[in-house]
């Protein structure tokens, strides 16, 4: 590869993008993921990557209200999108979902953990009374080596009756 | 964060249960755990490293070539190129190193032995940019007829994956054997003429990949002091900073290693690999640099041993073994890395925990150019447990003998051997009450639905044979405190079981202790963090601390008071005086007065070897289990539902049932990955077919039982605190054997290939109705 290949595939473009409520304009190359976007141009750590191949959730944030794998979208096509990471989630300090997680013992290295929280709380958003089998369904892209699958659904479970005696 | 305080609903009553204890024995939450859920916790890749260099490496496309040339000028002459270094490069300190055998280079040098080993490195502004470099470099190469699989590195004629001059003084070095090992024990002859049955089969185990959902990583800067500091999450600091030091030559005080907790370990982050390269391009460019590995390059740095094993088992007409013979080839990779041991200490089990009257075990390390095996959780144990396991369904099948009844007659009793000759080992378990207690949670008594099968399995691993732990605490004025312990904190929930010992021997109050770990320059010395070893080693070591600390306070208490120090008895969180009893921690204040200051605690845990012993030492305890499932196949596509998966631990005492029970449903659902659908696969040219997760599946949500159930059973008689046992391995060890008996139940076809994949099962089945038609 010559030198002036290199220089035009790192030819950066401009993107405007909404990450939990603030505005970010950003100059990135074309083919930075919106997760090395929130990662490394905003500093936002806590969505986490693991794949790289949209297999594992570790890196699952809200676009517009709906969950993605972040290494999956290219940073320039969240262009005027809304973005909410795991950051949003507890601003007000741990979210239901949370303590339930940590109540179940459903942590263990907790490197998939932020992708999971995500996606049970989409999940709680679209079907707050998921059947077991049906929080199966929905996780399983979200892999965790340490497999903490049973404490997890235990968590979302927990966290689906909290959500329902407070209706 | 204390979870509510209440015993635990798991498990038969204990000796002395929970109840005697302030926090051992309680559901206290993940200390960290605030931080894992709201993605606060920095892991390598979180941290920021102002104006640090990006690393990416040149590789080549086969798994075993000669390198002819490599052209490091088209990157060179790139933009934001930094340097770019080969094995040319490097300072004649950067000697081949490794635990036991000194074999891996730090970059490839004149050969490439494995699909993946870098042949040089570049250190660039950015990521991009040395991604680009590195794809820049032309590397010419010669590909050689490299050794792929046991079968090819075992043939007279194979090519020799290491160089003799490697291991000058070994007189295996003509071959590709490594090492071996072999036990034995009994005569043979008289068992001969009361056997009524002999089992001969062989069972291979696949090559498997850790997968931790971090993948590797590693960063290094020059020191102000003229060393090198080394970020990397790994299991063993303190074995990284002394290889480190070896190889730069600089002392161990100027080589700091720290260890930010590892996103998930499983053994595949205990040996240093790319940590030495990384701190030459350290002190080479004065630039802090920094390696992210994608998880395809965490495939080619980590992997399970394959393993093929031949057994030949005798029974006798009741099922009660008389001989069992093992031939056990390992895989291990390119180089040696911890594998050598993985093979000693695996086959050493490799029986199982059986009365058997004649044992033969011949192992061997294999070298093969593929990526380095290492530990894995399990360490060689399951592999040979798949084998051992599946002979005595094997024998019961034909005698009309159940899996579970085949245990119940040949499994030892506590205090009774398994493993005889010299240097005897004995259970040190009362494991029948796991084996019936799994047997009652599947309800093995019931009928079978038919289409269904069942199965059952024991399995045991040696824990740590020597170690060494060394703990500091520190209980300050306001009686607070903080523990400084080097186990890396990778999932298993160390910190917490530190927070629990200090709030039970000192009355500290969960939220109000620190834990500091993973910096060499501020913690002491810690062996290592395997082997389940850190509840028992380092758990034994703060206990010790804490305990030096309570006997301090005592003294300066009646020092402080005048009270005659014989009057005083220091007891578990609490100080008993003439007048009654004190909070410890105010009676800690009240001896410090007025200049405050603290009370430093030391402790220390060292077990050490036996002179002689096949393993260096006996194991410090066994971690036991039994596992049962539950399978449905479907007659058509062969596809395997779990509908029930239990399992049972042999735990001494569950020092916090939380971690206990996510510790074992983690191994048990990751045992589950070996055995139904991992494998790593290389084409002819040694290169991973199936490199990333599109294509090497692990264990999801859809792939665990309908049903699990993680159970233990407590007897208080481990050598940890408060009688624990480590528990972080059991749950993987016999889950092959338990669910290849259940699909055998179910099919009538044993199978002895693991991965049990969908299309093996329905090939066997097919196989057996064309047998029956005939």
């Amino acid at each position: 590869m010559s030198e002036r290949d290199v220089s035009r595939e790192l030819a950066p473009v401009k993107v405007t993008l909404d990450v939990n409520g603030t505005a970010h304009r950003l100059e990135v190359p074309a083919h930075r993921t919106l997760l090395d976007a929130i990662r490394d141009d905003i500093g936002l750590t806590g969505t986490k990557k693991c794949c790289a191949d949209g297999e594992c959730g570790a890196c699952t944030v809200f676009l517009d209200g709906r969950i993605v794998n972040s290494c999956l979208v290219l940073c320039a096509e969240a262009e005027g999108c809304s973005v909410g990471t795991i950051e949003s989630l507890s601003v007000g300090g741990l979210t239901d979902l949370q303590e339930e997680f940590l109540a179940a013992g459903a942590v263990q290295c907790g490197v998939c953990i932020p992708g999971q929280v995500m996606a049970a709380e989409a999940l709680l958003q679209t079907n707050p009374t998921a059947k077991p089998a049906e929080i199966r369904e929905a996780m399983s892209g979200n892999l965790c080596r340490c497999a903490g699958y049973e404490r997890i659904v235990a968590a979302i479970q927990a966290a689906a009756k909290r959500r329902g005696s407070s209706r | 964060m204390t979870a509510d305080p209440v015993p635990p609903e798991r498990g038969a009553p204990s000796g002395h249960g929970a109840e005697s204890y302030r926090a051992i024995g309680r559901p206290v939450t993940r200390s960290g755990g605030a931080e894992r859920v709201t993605g606060a916790q920095s892991y390598l890749t979180d941290l920021v490293f102002p104006g640090a260099a990006e690393v990416a490496f040149a590789t080549i496309p086969v798994g075993c070539a000669e390198i002819v040339a490599v052209d490091t000028s088209p990157a060179t002459a790139l933009p934001g190129v930094i340097a770019v270094v080969t094995a040319a490069d490097l300072p004649p300190s950067a000697s081949r190193f490794g635990i036991s055998h000194q074999d891996r280079p730090v970059l490839a040098s004149g050969t490439v032995n494995f699909h993946g080993e870098p042949v040089a490195a570049v250190v660039a502004e950015t990521s991009d940019l040395a991604r680009a470099a590195a794809d820049a470099i032309e590397i010419e190469y010669r590909e050689l007829p490299g050794v792929y699989n046991l079968a090819d590195a075992l043939t007279s004629d194979a090519r020799l994956v290491q160089d003799p001059s490697i291991r000058p003084r070994d007189p295996l070095n003509d071959t590709n054997v490594l090492e071996t090992a072999d036990y034995a024990w009994g005569e043979l002859e008289p068992e001969q003429a009361r056997t009524h049955l002999i089992v001969e089969n062989t069972y291979t185990f696949p090559m498997v990949t850790h997968f931790p959902i971090e993948p590797g990583g590693v960063v290094a800067a020059p020191t102000d002091d003229g060393g090198v500091a080394v970020y990397s999450p790994v299991q063993h600091p303190y074995l990284l900073q002394r290889i480190v030091a070896d190889l730069t030559e600089l002392p161990l005080s100027k080589v700091r290693v720290v260890a930010p907790d590892p996103g998930g370990g499983f053994g595949g982050k205990q040996t240093p690999r790319y940590e030495p390269l990384l701190a030459f391009l350290a002190i080479q460019t004065e630039r802090t640099c920094r390696l992210v590995l994608s998880l395809e390059e965490t495939f080619q740095l980590m992997r399970r041993s394959g393993c093929r094993i031949a057994a030949r088992t005798g029974f006798t007409q009741d099922g009660q073994l008389t001989f069992h013979e093992l031939s056990a080839d390992f895989s291990i990779g390119a180089y040696a890395d911890v594998a050598p041991r993985v093979m000693t200490k695996g086959s050493y089990v490799g029986a199982g925990p059986y009365r058997i009257p004649v044992v033969r075990v011949a192992a061997r390390a294999v070298l093969t150019n593929t990526t380095p095996s290492c530990a894995f959780r399990g360490f060689g144990a399951p592999q040979v447990s798949w084998a051992t396991e599946s002979q005595l369904d094997a024998g019961g099948r034909q005698l009309g003998i159940d899996s579970l009844e085949m245990r119940r007659r040949n499994l030892v009793g506590v205090g009774e051997a398994f493993i005889c000759g010299d240097h005897e080992a004995t259970a040190d378990g009362r494991w029948h009450e796991s084996l019936e207690r799994a047997a009652e949670l599947i309800d093995w008594s019931e009928p079978v639905t038919p289409g269904r099968g069942r199965g059952i399995a024991v399995g045991i691993k040696p824990g740590a044979t020597s170690g060494l732990s060394q703990s500091l605490v520190r209980l300050l004025y306001d009686g607070s405190a903080i523990v400084y312990a080097g186990t890396s904190d990778m999932g298993q929930g160390a910190r917490t079981l530190w927070q629990q010992i200090l709030a039970e021997e000192l009355g500290v109050e969960l939220g109000r202790i620190t834990i500091i770990s993973g910096d060499t320059d501020v913690v002491p010395f810690d062996l290592q963090t395997s082997a389940s070893r850190s509840t028992v080693f380092m758990g034994n070591a703060v206990l010790e601390a804490c305990r030096d600390i309570r006997l301090r306070v005592r003294r300066l208490y009646a020092e402080a008071t005048g009270i005659d120090e014989a009057d005083l008895t220091d007891s578990p969180g609490v100080m008993i005086g003439p007048d009654g009893a004190m909070p410890l921690v105010e009676a800690a204040q009240a001896a410090l007065g007025g200049l405050r200051g603290e009370f430093v605690g030391q402790g220390t845990c060292r077990l050490r070897g036996v002179q002689g012993h096949p393993l260096g030492g006996d194991a410090a305890f066994y971690e036991f289990n039994c596992t049962a499932v539950e399978v449905d196949i479907d007659p058509d596509t062969g596809e395997l539902l779990l509908t029930k998966h239990v399992t049972v631990g042999d735990v001494g005492t569950e020092l916090n049932p939380l971690q206990v029970v996510s510790q074992d449903e983690g191994a048990a659902i990751m045992g589950l990955g070996h055995t139904l659908m991992e494998q790593v696969l290389l084409d002819d040219h040694g290169r991973i077919q199936n490199l990333g997760a599109l294509d090497y599946r692990i264990p999801t949500f859809n792939d665990v039982a309908i049903e699990m159930v993680s159970d233990s059973i407590e007897n208080n008689d481990g050598p940890g605190p408060y009688g624990c046992k480590g528990i972080s391995e059991g749950a993987l060890l016999c889950t092959s054997g338990a669910v290849g008996a259940a699909v055998a139940d179910a099919i009538g076809v044993q199978l002895r290939d693991l991965p049990i994949t969908a299309e093996r099962i329905w090939t066997a089945m097919r196989a057996a109705d064309a047998r029956s038609a005939e």
